[in-house]
């Protein structure tokens, strides 16, 4: 409980959270919920978005303190941009991640916080990766994280299959958040999802009480 | 063509009135006077072919390298001064090393060689140091990409090629080249080739012995850049002068 309370206190606003990437066939969904929280206790914003659009086909979602979050991914999207630039053409899903990691790494004693990167890019088509918190890189099929994934980690292993169809992974997807938002106290409001393909960027937002219901009368 | 520069060639910071650098022209005269160096793009691979001059019988066989790798990906053939060409050779690998640690993947090679021929062309900038007097030829494969071809000259600029040649029988290199179907042909053919083009540049009667250093990569060896196996490389010796003697034998029937 202290620990908690000091955690809060030099951590600021953090976002407990639900985050998740699937890949399905030609492309990716990323999506989170929507609730920041102080301590565990008060809810200061319903309304976040935690999916940050670094290029035009790569977005990240984030989870630990915001403020790192937000300084990170501010970074990596400059230097994205200017990589991108300079290539003369759309950077790598792994490009975009390895410029992550190299921030989480190299800062690890001051930041707490994690991503998962997720895109689509001509090489190799819709990619998922995880950057965890110390800096750790993960290729993934599809990957679930913050503090709501606890509960949904056999949902997601039961049900994912590789090669879905759109509808069914925005599906699977939908079911994923609304049931870690049912469970954790942190995670909450309404649920974001982008789909990114080679033609464009999706985004959907589903309002809390049109998430789909689970024996919650 | 020489001209003299006369008081406007002490510096590489100084331009003549005609518009020159002189330094970085003189730079490109110490290539021409080294050894031939060539590289060729062809469907599925680039091949490097380096006559590499022996100046005396006490050498090591396969001692004085021209050809670098440069990252697992990108081999880099040199032509001028030695020293020269292996401090860039360590510029090329840091600036690999480094991207692959910012980002990830392998180096595109138009990039690296960008970045390189900035470098040089940094040198040709200031009168507290001289250009580099070297050029090189990189070339690397991709499984997307695929072959690419890239040569950096002392003056700092950088091209793509299908087939070019640096140092002294470059002239007479690219006529040869320029003969060769090289976008339909594949490594393995291409090796031979490159072996008989070495042979015919190679003057008999100014310099000696030589020894030819060849390298490729491609699908052949999965991408990777790495020296010709011995056997395909005496293969191709054997072919280049074979072709060469053929040539010899149609002259005198021709009398």
């Amino acid at each position: 409980m202290e620990r908690h309370f000091m955690d809060s206190q030099t951590k600021g606003v953090s976002t407990g959270t639900t985050i998740l990437a699937v890949t399905f066939n030609g492309g990716v969904i990323i999506g989170s919920d929507s609730r920041a929280s102080i301590g565990g206790y008060y809810v200061s914003s319903k309304t976040i978005n935690k999916l940050i659009q670094v290029h035009d086909r790569i977005f990240c979602c984030i989870a630990g303190s915001l403020a790192d979050a937000q300084a990170v991914t501010k970074a990596a999207k400059f230097q994205i941009s200017f990589h991108s630039i300079q290539m003369e053409s759309p950077p790598l899903v792994k490009a975009a991640a390895s410029v992550l990691k190299e921030l989480c790494y190299n800062n690890k004693e001051e930041l707490q916080a994690g991503f998962i990167t997720a895109g689509w890019d001509r090489k190799k088509g819709p990619q998922v990766y995880t950057v965890a918190l110390g800096g750790m890189l993960l290729s993934q099929p599809f990957t679930i994280g913050g503090s709501g994934s606890t509960y949904i980690y056999g949902y997601a292993d039961a049900k994912y299959k590789p090669d879905m169809s759109k509808e069914e992974c925005l599906q699977f997807a939908t079911n994923a958040l609304a049931l870690a938002m049912g469970r954790d106290n942190v995670s909450g409001g309404v649920a974001h999802l982008v789909v990114i393909t080679e033609e464009g960027v999706e985004h959907i937002v589903i309002p809390g009480d049109k998430l789909p219901k689970f024996h919650d009368e | 063509m020489s001209s003299i520069g006369t008081g406007y060639d002490l510096s590489a910071s100084t331009f003549s009135p005609d518009g020159r650098v002189f330094q970085v022209e003189y730079a490109m005269k110490a290539v021409e006077n080294s050894s031939t160096a060539i590289g060729i793009r062809c469907k599925d691979g680039v091949v490097f072919g380096v006559e590499k001059l022996i100046l005396s019988k006490l050498y090591e066989q396969g001692s004085n390298k021209r050809i670098f790798n440069v990252d697992r990906h990108v081999g880099m053939a040199v032509a001028g001064l030695l020293a020269d060409a292996r401090s860039l050779s360590e510029v090329a690998r840091e600036e690999a090393s480094n991207f692959r640690s910012n980002y990830g993947h392998n180096i595109p090679l138009k990039y690296l060689s960008e970045r390189v021929a900035m470098y040089v062309h940094a040198y040709t900038l200031y009168s507290a140091v001289r250009p580099f007097g070297c050029s090189f030829i990189l070339g690397s494969y991709d499984q997307d990409d695929g072959p690419q071809l890239y040569m950096v000259d002392p003056s700092g600029i950088s091209f793509g090629y299908w087939g070019c040649a640096i140092g002294k029988a470059k002239q007479a290199a690219k006529t040869e080249i320029e003969k060769l179907q090289m976008k339909d042909m594949t490594c393995r053919e291409l090796v031979k080739e490159v072996a008989k083009i070495i042979y015919i540049v190679h003057d008999e009667v100014k310099d000696k012995a030589f020894e030819l250093e060849l390298s490729w990569v491609g699908e052949v060896t999965n991408g990777k850049h790495e020296l010709v196996p011995k056997d395909i490389r005496v293969e191709a010796e054997k072919y280049a002068k074979d072709s060469l003697e053929e040539e010899d034998d149609s002259e005198e029937d021709n009398m």
